[in-house]
């Protein structure tokens, strides 16, 4: 299916802003830096949670561990699909057991990305909390999943997706809504 | 790329970009292994049988441990004491397994050919854990995979696999799968247990130890079978290793940076001296290492095919 630009809902200085929104969130919640750790989901979560990382160095002074999580081994529709997704392999090197970990994905649509990351990321260890921070709500939770830090939150229909464009991957930093160029039905996965 | 076969029967039948996503799986999968608790969701509610009819004890527990580790369940099937001392035949045994609804067989048989047999009459997915001469498969990913970490990249890198090769199938799928990889592969022994036609598969053929192995990258030893010895294949044991036994001495005309491989069981002080298989140039131990990524790949890869 191929897809055509709607809108755009953040530029590169709005997506900015709302990351340094973030990363202010979290210090303040946490009362600190000492026990945060974030991790984020592969591939533009990592990159997110390593920009948020950044931020908050650059308020507090001190950098918190940055991991990357991969949840393809514990997706629920492996069954479903024809072919296996490719393994990306999780880097976590420090543990998580009594930290605040502030799991970091780009776009929070049916939840179920985010049940697989919990399930991965409890197998690593045991944290004292786990947070959410999601570049962009867009909706449409098929599970009991609520973020605690959202950059935006963005009405969207079932039929349209939201791509994140980021500098490393991109070559710029933008967010947009896409709709099918077709009459065409289907979802995104998770 | 992504995976299409039923099978692994074969590395010659083999594309680069198969053997590259086997191992970049496999290097996910490693990280499993440094966890505290070792064990992902992936195949649960799977079935693993495995269906053994030669003596293994390295491989059989690498395929239970990457299937485990995994969350399928595992059963091992070992011929003695089964009904295949009964007489029932191996297409019979494998039918009344697949009534049991298994995903994935693995299967060692003596005789080349076997897991082909099973793959092309079985609905679940086949793998070949060694079938008489023919090929290893898994074995020949693991060896790979070791490379590759070890050195960084497979291509341009020289190969030279030292000993029995007439009666080896990891030598065979060893030498396709790098073939494959852009690799030069030099065989060496004594003209007894090198097979005529090996030049066919593109390799150089050398009989003097000491000039195949001067620019090797990687130095694989294989097993002398004892069991040959009869068959008069070389002359006595010691002249064997005298000539063609991997020693200190005989490393210090070798490339600084060279890697002893093995596919175990090793012979110490056959073909590889003790102070050689446990020295630092030696990654035997990082072979078995990454024999259980290699198998959580290969049964991640298979179980997603169609059909199981």
């Amino acid at each position: 299916m191929t897809y055509r630009e709607k809108a755009q809902v953040l530029d590169e200085s709005a997506l900015d802003r709302a990351l340094t929104r973030i990363a202010h969130e979290i210090v303040e919640q946490a009362g600190g830096v000492d026990d945060i750790a974030l991790v984020g989901i592969k591939t533009r979560g990592v990159t997110l949670g390593q920009r948020i990382a950044a931020k908050i160095a650059a308020i507090e002074g001190t950098k918190p561990a940055v991991g990357a999580l991969d949840i393809t081994l514990y997706r629920d529709d492996l069954r479903l699909k024809a072919e296996q997704p490719v393994v990306r392999g999780t880097e976590v090197p420090f543990p998580i057991k009594g930290r605040t970990v502030v799991l970091v994905d780009d776009v929070l649509f049916t939840g179920r990305t985010i049940r697989a990351a919990l399930d991965a990321l409890m197998d690593l260890g045991r944290p004292r909390v786990i947070r959410l921070a999601v570049l962009v709500d867009r909706g449409h939770r098929e599970l009991p999943i609520r973020p605690d830090y959202i950059g935006k939150n963005l009405p969207t229909s079932r039929r349209e997706t939201v791509a994140v464009l980021l500098r490393e991957h991109d070559g710029m930093d933008r967010v947009v809504i896409q709709e099918p160029t077709e009459s065409a039905t289907g979802e995104t996965s998770q | 790329m992504t995976w299409k076969r039923k099978d692994l029967l074969t590395m010659q039948d083999l594309e680069a970009g198969e053997i590259r996503e086997v191992l970049d799986t496999a290097e996910s999968m490693k990280e499993i292994a440094t966890r505290e608790i070792k064990k992902v969701p992936t195949l649960r509610g799977k079935t693993v049988v495995n269906l053994f009819y030669e003596a293994s004890t390295r491989t059989r527990t690498s395929f239970e441990i990457a299937g485990k580790w995994l969350s399928a369940d595992v059963i091992n099937f070992s011929a003695s004491g089964s009904s295949a001392e009964k007489g029932e035949s191996l297409l019979d045994t494998a039918k009344n397994i697949e009534a049991m609804s298994p995903d994935v067989v693995v299967v060692r048989h003596k005789a080349s050919g076997a897991p082909a047999l099973l793959a092309r009459n079985l609905r679940c997915a086949v793998v070949n854990a060694g079938d008489g001469a023919h090929e290893h498969p898994t074995q020949a990913l693991l060896d790979l995979l070791t490379i590759r970490e070890k050195k960084g990249h497979l291509e341009g890198l020289n190969v030279t696999i030292v000993g029995d090769v007439a009666h080896s199938r990891v030598a065979r799928s060893d030498i396709h799968g790098m073939r494959r990889m852009g690799m030069t592969v030099t065989v060496a022994g004594p003209p007894t247990l090198i097979p005529a036609a090996c030049q066919e598969l593109g390799v150089k053929v050398s009989h003097r130890l000491e000039e195949a192995i001067a620019h090797a990258d990687v130095i694989m030893m294989l097993r002398l079978q004892h069991e040959r010895m009869t068959a008069g294949f070389i002359p006595s044991l010691r002249e064997y290793s005298r000539v063609w036994g991997l020693s200190l001495d005989r490393l210090k005309h070798c490339r600084s940076d060279v890697l002893i491989m093995h596919p175990g069981p090793v012979n110490r002080g056959v073909e590889l001296s003790p102070e050689v298989a446990d020295g630092p140039y030696s990654v035997i131990l990082d072979q078995v290492t990454n024999g259980v990524a290699v198998r959580m790949a290969v049964l991640y890869l298979l179980a997603g095919s169609k059909g199981a």
